[in-house]
């Protein structure tokens, strides 16, 4: 449960680091989208050293990412196999019915697999650098503009901190409740499916239960506090938009450009 | 049944996520005969809790091992021992009701036994008999253990784990949070089922009153050491020892270094509780 490292923090005094939330939250999701310009070798190129020095830069020790990748590793190589499966083109090395491995199939099959790892690798050093709370503040920021159309900005940021907020919480308390149960002779990781469907039982009750008092706990202690929904409010945190993070978005927009150029020559080949 | 508890320089940490903790147990010797009821006592954070989780194979030894009985706790690969330890080690943790989660008290109590390959119908009896012995009214077994009071929920915990029938049984602080007259109850509790099944019991606690009352050897843990393992009379007369590590004394020692202090007459003996306090007094014909 430890090596979960998706919502944790890794402090430091990185440039990553010292960027605005916004800045990191706009380039990674803007990433996500220039992924898709991807279309040959040369681009990729360009996207993996862009991930690499992203992930140099953050200071973050590269088996941390690793660890990032594994527990999505499965879903992942499912999702290139099929991949593999169902593209078609190309030379043929194997064929069986209707099952065809083709050049295409294998080339776009580790595109896919990639795009994935460089997604998670990318948001891995968005949640590494920052502080959950700036990242909420950050995502509050970012959507502003949505309050004109009667979005309920603050109130999802909100729900989003509170949750953050308590993931630390919740999993430690998952550990102390899979020790107590360990301890009445629970083992986890063994036997058949069945049965180790049926050792989360006594781990998830327990959880359901503290959380539900939690959460009512929590909402009796705003309401006494005064916390009333809709209500104007004023921030303690201010975000500071530095010089860095223009620094940083133009390096997207050369990135962007990069891979432009580069996928048009990859068209001459 | 010989079940020493035995720690040969043991070095432990938790692994949490990117960051490795600092060590929280450092180079730990220690020897807990059978039989013997100790009292574990320390600052917050000095890793009394992660002793006792050491004990139950719930944090392993980065170095070192620890020998419970005839099992052996050295790394990962001593996974044939762990549930033979976790059988003969019940463990109550702080604030055990959070471990409840079954639909009725009964099938709660009885899910270590059946863990530990105990029959339905044999659990079910050993259920019946470990709510009796922490003062439930057995009627209400299959009640679901969510219905129940703090202190209720807190018996119907510690009896699933004496369900279990262990020999060393370690508990962390299981009176926190709980009013005297309830504290008191399950503090004699534990120590009739220590006395009449001869276990070896290792408790956690703040209060001075416990140790002094109930307990007949201490440890002191300091930052992940063991700092004074002795019996709790030598502990509490070396008035040294106890200013150095910050310690709180029991009442009736406080009320006899005043006297002491105040009359000038030294008492024949070191008094841990009133009763005691009073013979010595009346024996230096003080009242
Ligand atoms: N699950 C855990 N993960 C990481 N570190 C932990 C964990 N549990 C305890 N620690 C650390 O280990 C050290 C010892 O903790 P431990 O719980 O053993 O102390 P304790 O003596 O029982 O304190 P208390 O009297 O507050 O219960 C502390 O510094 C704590 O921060
Ligand atoms: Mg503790």
């Amino acid at each position: 449960m430890n090596k979960l490292i998706l919502g944790r923090y890794f402090p430091g005094e990185s440039w990553v680091h010292q960027l605005d939330p916004r800045a990191k939250i706009v380039a990674a999701v803007y990433f996500i989208f220039v992924l898709f310009l991807a279309n040959n070798w040369q681009t990729y190129v360009l996207l993996w050293a862009f991930t690499f020095i992203a992930m140099r830069y953050s200071q973050v020790p590269i088996r941390i990412y690793l660890r990032g990748v594994r527990p999505l590793l499965y879903l992942i190589l499912f999702t290139v196999f099929l991949q593999i499966l169902f593209t078609a083109g190309g030379k043929i090395y194997f064929e069986w019915g209707p099952i065809v491995i083709s050049e295409y199939g294998l080339i776009n099959g580790f595109y896919i697999f990639c795009r994935f790892v460089m997604i998670i690798f990318v948001s891995t050093v968005v949640t590494l650098t920052t502080k959950p709370i700036d990242l909420t503040d950050g995502i509050n920021a970012l959507l502003k503009p949505l309050r004109k159309m009667k979005v309920p900005v603050d109130e999802i940021a909100l729900m989003l901190s509170i949750s953050l907020r308590f993931i630390p919480n919740l999993l430690d308390e998952t550990q102390k409740v899979m020790d107590a149960q360990r301890a009445r002779g629970t083992e986890f990781g063994e036997g058949s499916l069945l049965k180790q469907m049926k050792t989360l039982v006594p781990i998830f009750l327990p959880l359901f239960v503290s959380s539900l008092n939690r959460a009512e706990e929590m909402a009796n202690v705003m309401e006494v506090r005064g916390y009333q929904s809709g209500a104007t409010r004023s921030s303690f945190r201010q975000l500071y938009w530095k010089h860095r993070d223009s620094v940083c978005l133009c390096v997207m927009i050369t990135l962007t450009l990069g891979l432009l150029w580069l996928r048009n020559e990859g068209l001459f080949h | 049944m010989v079940m020493e508890i035995k720690f040969d320089k043991v070095t432990a940490d938790y692994q949490l996520g990117p960051i490795r903790s600092p060590r929280v147990l450092e180079s730990v010797d220690l020897l807990l005969e059978t039989g013997s009821f100790t009292a574990v006592i320390g600052h917050t954070g000095s890793g009394k809790s992660s002793l006792l989780k050491a004990m139950n194979g719930l944090l392993l030894p980065r170095e070192g091992k620890i020998t419970v009985g005839d099992s052996v706790i050295e790394s990962e690969k001593s996974k044939k021992a762990f549930k033979k330890v976790r059988k003969q080690v019940g463990m109550v943790f702080q604030f055990p009701e959070s471990q409840l989660f079954a639909e009725t008290i009964e099938q709660d109590i009885c899910f270590g036994p059946l863990n530990f390959g105990v029959p339905l119908k044999e659990a079910k009896e050993i259920a019946l008999h470990a709510l009796e012995q922490v003062g439930l009214d057995p009627g209400i077994r299959y009640k679901s253990p969510f219905s129940l009071s703090g202190g209720q929920k807190r018996r119907v915990a510690i009896a699933g784990i004496l369900a279990m029938r262990p020999e060393v049984l370690v508990l962390d602080e299981p009176g926190a949070g709980l009013d005297p007259k309830g504290k008191s109850e399950i503090m004699s509790l534990i120590t009739s089922w220590h006395n009449d099944n001869q276990l070896t019991t290792v408790l956690v606690t703040h209060d001075m009153e416990d140790v002094a009352t109930y307990a007949e050897d201490v440890i002191v843990m300091n930052k992940g050491k063991i700092v004074v393992h002795d019996r709790v009379r030598n502990l509490f007369a070396n008035q040294n020892v106890v200013e150095k590590w910050g310690l709180d004394v029991p009442e009736a020692r406080r009320m006899q270094l005043m006297i002491e202090r105040e009359t000038g007459v030294t008492l024949p003996s070191v008094c841990l509780t009133t009763d005691e306090l009073a013979d010595a007094l009346m024996e230096v014909g003080l009242v």
